[in-house]
């Protein structure tokens, strides 16, 4: 039985499920579907490693007239995170919506509406698939940032909203352009078929705006802080660990795919440079925040612009450094997927025990919360860069890629980084550490612990277990 | 079982740390044995293994981390050494600590992260590459800033700033050390006389930037001057932790890391082919000098022994660097007598501040009556220091400075006769205090009265069994199993295989 189908099965029957139902016990219902997804994940991530990619037509129409799903080892890698850490952020949802009783009502449908898009998104072959997966997927994700309907949460949600038609118009432009050139959207023909003419460049730069756009990159992120910091823990988690790397996945394929003939180097180093500024200015914004759930955002606008060093790393250099940024790039999005998610969870119990938002309202709280702390401590490992992590370990092959292909700035770029990175976690740990105060504190349920925990030691794991995803990440490497 | 030991080894300490963690505040006395019974089953298994490398057996645990990287950790004779020493003071420093902390808050998270911090030691001493080595090199700043902190205050809170601000920054210097070296020759694997030797000469001045940045990146740690300035900052902390820092884990894993580059990376005569080791040996004596100066001039008694330890550590990079076996047993020797003289020396501070409420060398006056055990302890850890037979530092300056002879660097022992009477300067004005002044009519603070012992045993016994041992590892260093001879061991591997 091809399991391929099943992933997108599975959460569009539970979205309609908690849709239309919603009186029965949703959250352990979709507990049951998403451990259900988990599994078809994971005998599929089996399948690929035993025998190969694999595809699936839907209704055996092939292309260019059907719809062609793929799963190679980079996808099943995918799609596997998205499981485990929906999974988790369930877990946590379920506990923590008891106190969103309102919230919860959509909750759910939007949830698994989310998932369906992104397992979309992963397996899909061709262009147009891709824009209806990205489409499915910002409207969901804009649903859940509005979902507390507070005045703050839907002036966010618009600009989201705004920001992301705006990249969707670019975008489907874009594969207008080329579906009138070339006559097909398939990504494995197109690779074949383009050629370096002006229309093609344009609708790529066109497609590359968009897809810059949602992912937030720098200067285009500025909708980013507000959507993922005032929305609810869970969501934030899933917006900062997964939606955004949907657009970024995309514009990886795009890029590897119409390679170094058509893609100028000059530009990969324009897409490298927004990366390096992404860095410094998150980074440095995170550090002003005042606002706790503010300073993740900003991180996730920093550590966006770790992946856009795929491209001066890749294009237009050795194989062998290409491998390596490649590799690096997949392994710093599984990590930091996971990482990010682990601190939204424990920075949303912390600010739901404390009942206040600003990070000089943590003072003294390693006392009172050592876990959710912990949890937060062990998921900044990652995001720092330090070892034991995956964030480590992917900082290692970019940099190893830097320094074969003697790009020593790009080096200089990952450890500055590093040290912004290292000077606004610390900034939580140096006021939690605190010893006069004693903050006032509601008791939280110990599952919302132990889902960061369990997150933030999968990204702390990812240090020692790296060669696992990153064999499988080899998969694609033919098409470089 | 030689895959499954250095992993036991390490998980004894690892699992004693996520055990306590999860443990409620209150549980003092079962955290109190889990801790030790760890500390004791650390110490048996390493006993084994150092009884098994001395016949020739080698222990290694690897695994593919990715692509062309292991993760492995091996004892050997050097990681013994090391893993031997915080060991071995992992467990006194415990019993100290459990007294010390007695009836203060927050003792779930110290003794989690003292028994992580020992963990990532462990992993320093045994790591069998420079990959694995900065895994834990970095996984001991983090580990330990949270001790750093423990008490909270504004001044400690400014004190961990320091800390990281010097430990990260280092450890950046040292990530793109490795990075490039593993970059330029494709592995960094720990071999006995290095890696380097058959590397073309093209490639010398790259591989001279490289040791520059790695000896960079642990010369913060190792408190080479002028990257030390985090660890008079850190004297806030609590005394056991002070002991950690100077003595089982931080400086001595930046000392240690010095140890692995020189002598099973880069390899001792590339080194000295590469014309590295004499600019290191320079660095050091300055080092040397110019912590015993500063110790000088400090009036708090902590503060003192810090800017000793500023210098004294970096007498185990001379060693290092001097060329030749006996140097390099002075080094080695070094590692281990400064550990455990310096560990008697801050028990003892930890002591004068608990019992009596002294922190200043000048309310020392007289103590000798009050608490003659204690000082007696002082007393020697000092001796050693300044290098007076038959303390164990006596034993380390003498090979140092015969290694430095054979080097045909006669300055060197101009270095050490200097260091020495500085040494002197500053350690026997409070011995003097100690016994032959007239006591104050009151101590500042006096929290523990004289009963039965002169402060708490828990204090008392790891301080006085810490002062024997260093006495013990001078008047024994002929014996067979006493430090001077495993260190031995090392130089012959070193230079005759």
């Amino acid at each position: 039985m091809n399991l391929i189908p099943l992933l997108l099965v599975i959460p569009l029957a539970w979205a309609l499920l908690s849709l239309l139902l919603p009186r029965l016990p949703i959250g352990l219902l979709a507990l049951a579907g998403i451990v259900l997804q988990l599994g078809t994940a994971a005998m599929l991530w089996n399948n690929v490693q035993v025998h190969g990619a694999s595809s699936y037509a839907i209704g055996d129409w092939v292309a260019p007239l059907g719809i062609t799903l793929v799963a190679d080892g980079l996808t099943v890698t995918l799609l596997a995170m998205t499981a485990l850490i929906a999974v988790v952020c369930a877990f946590y949802a379920i506990f923590y919506l008891r106190a969103y009783e309102k919230e919860r009502r959509y909750f759910w449908p939007l949830f698994w509406f989310l998932l369906a898009a992104l397992n979309g998104i992963w397996l899909a072959g061709d262009l147009f698939n891709l824009y209806v997966g990205l489409e499915l997927l910002t409207l969901s994700a804009v649903g859940m940032v509005t979902l507390s309907g507070e005045r703050h949460a839907l002036a966010a949600g618009l600009r989201y909203l705004y920001a992301a038609l705006l990249g969707s118009l670019a975008y489907l432009l874009g594969v207008a352009l080329l579906y009138g050139a070339y006559g097909t959207l398939d990504l494995g023909q197109l690779s074949s078929l383009l050629d370096a003419n002006l229309m093609t460049q344009l609708a790529l730069a066109l497609m590359t705006f968009g897809l810059l756009m949602k992912t937030a990159v720098f200067p285009l992120h500025s909708w980013l802080p507000p959507a993922h910091g005032g929305a609810l823990a869970p969501v934030s988690a899933i917006l900062s660990a997964l939606v955004v790397k949907s657009s970024f996945y995309i514009l990886a394929r795009l890029w590897m795919d119409a390679g170094d003939a058509l893609m100028p180097v000059s530009a990969a180093q324009l897409l490298g440079t927004l990366g390096a500024l992404a860095i410094i200015w998150g980074g440095w914004q995170a550090f002003r925040q005042s606002e706790i759930k503010m300073l993740v955002a900003y991180s996730t606008v920093a550590q966006l612009g770790y992946l856009m060093l795929l491209f001066p790393l890749a294009i237009g250099q050795s194989q062998q450094s290409a491998v390596l940024a490649w590799q690096g790039t997949m392994l710093h999005l599984l990590s930091h997927g996971f990482a990010k998610a682990a601190m939204f969870l424990a920075v949303g119990t912390l600010v739901l025990a404390v009942g206040k938002k600003r990070v000089v309202d943590m003072a003294g709280i390693s006392a009172k919360m050592p876990l959710a702390l912990f949890a937060f401590g062990l998921a900044s490992i990652s995001i720092m860069g330090l070892p034991p992590s995956g964030g480590f370990n992917a900082k290692w092959l970019l940099m190893q890629s830097a320094i074969q292909s003697g790009q020593w700035h790009w080096v200089a770029v990952l450890l500055v980084g590093s040290l912004i990175t290292a000077s606004y976690v610390f900034r939580v740990f140096s006021v939690s550490f605190q010893k006069d105060a004693d903050p006032q504190i509601r008791s939280t349920h110990p599952a919302l612990d132990l889902s960061a925990l369990l997150l933030a030691a999968i990204a702390i794991a990812l240090g020692f277990a790296a060669a696992i995803p990153v064999e499988l990440l080899t998969l694609p490497e033919d098409m470089l | 079982m030689n895959f499954w030991l250095p992993l036991l080894v390490l998980a004894t300490s690892l699992v004693a740390a996520l055990f306590i963690f999860t443990l409620p505040e209150e549980r003092h006395a079962l955290r109190g044995s889990f801790n030790l019974l760890a500390a004791v089953v650390k110490i048996a298994l390493v006993g084994w293994m150092i009884i098994a490398v001395a016949n020739q057996q080698t222990f290694e645990t690897r695994f593919t981390l990715m692509g062309d990287i292991d993760f492995v950790l091996r004892a050997d004779a050097l990681s013994l050494l090391f893993a031997g020493l915080s060991s071995l003071l992992w467990l006194f420093t415990t019993i100290y600590a459990m007294g010390y902390l007695e009836g203060t808050p927050q003792r779930s998270r110290f003794f989690g992260f003292f028994s992580l911090c020992v963990a990532s030691t462990m992993g320093v001493s045994m790591a069998g590459n420079l990959f694995t080595f900065l895994i834990f090199f970095e996984m001991l700043t983090l580990s330990t800033y949270p001790l750093v902190v423990h008490k909270g205050s504004a001044e400690a809170l400014r004190a961990g700033r320091t800390y990281l601000f010097y430990t990260i920054g280092g450890g950046v210097a040292l990530l793109v050390g490795i990075a490039s070296l593993h970059a330029l020759v494709g592995h960094t694997e720990f071999v006995e006389t290095g890696v380097l030797r058959d590397v073309s000469p093209d490639l010398y001045p790259a591989l001279t930037a490289i040791f520059v940045l790695l000896i960079a990146g642990l010369g913060v740690k190792a408190a080479i001057v002028p990257l030390h300035g985090w660890l008079p900052a850190a004297m806030v902390a609590p005394a056991p932790v002070s002991a950690l820092l100077h003595a089982v884990a931080v400086v001595k894993a930046g000392a240690f890391g010095v140890v692995r580059v020189i002598y099973n990376v880069f390899g001792v005569e590339f080194s000295y082919q590469l014309g590295v080791l004499v600019p290191l040996a320079a660095v050091a004596s300055f080092t040397i000098i110019w912590g015993s100066i500063q110790a000088l001039r400090q009036s708090d008694i902590k503060k003192r022994l810090a800017f000793s330890t500023v210098s004294q550590v970096s007498y185990i990079i001379l060693g290092l660097s001097l060329f030749g076996p006996i140097g390099t047993m002075g080094g080695l020797v070094h590692l281990l007598h400064q550990g455990i003289m310096k560990v008697t020396l801050f028990f003892c501070a930890g002591i004068f501040a608990e019992t009596l409420g002294i922190t200043r060398i000048r309310d020392l006056n007289g103590v000798g009556k009050r608490m003659p055990l204690t000082s007696a302890a002082f007393t020697i850890g000092a001796f050693g220091m300044i290098g007076i037979p038959p303390v164990a530092g006596f034993i380390s300056k003498w090979y140092l400075g015969w290694g430095a002879m054979e080097a045909g660097l006669h300055w060197v022992l101009g270095v050490l006769l200097v260091s020495s009477l500085l040494n002197a300067a500053y350690f026997l004005p409070v011995i003097y205090r100690l016994w032959f002044a007239r006591p104050a009519p009151e101590w500042p603070d006096e929290q523990i009265p004289a009963g039965r012992f002169e402060t708490n045993p828990w204090l008392l016994l790891p301080t006085v069994i810490t002062a024997a041992f260093s006495l013990g590892a001078g008047v024994f260093a002929a014996a067979a199993w006493s430090p001077l001879s495993w260190a031995e061991l090392i130089a012959v591997r070193e230079y005759l295989s």
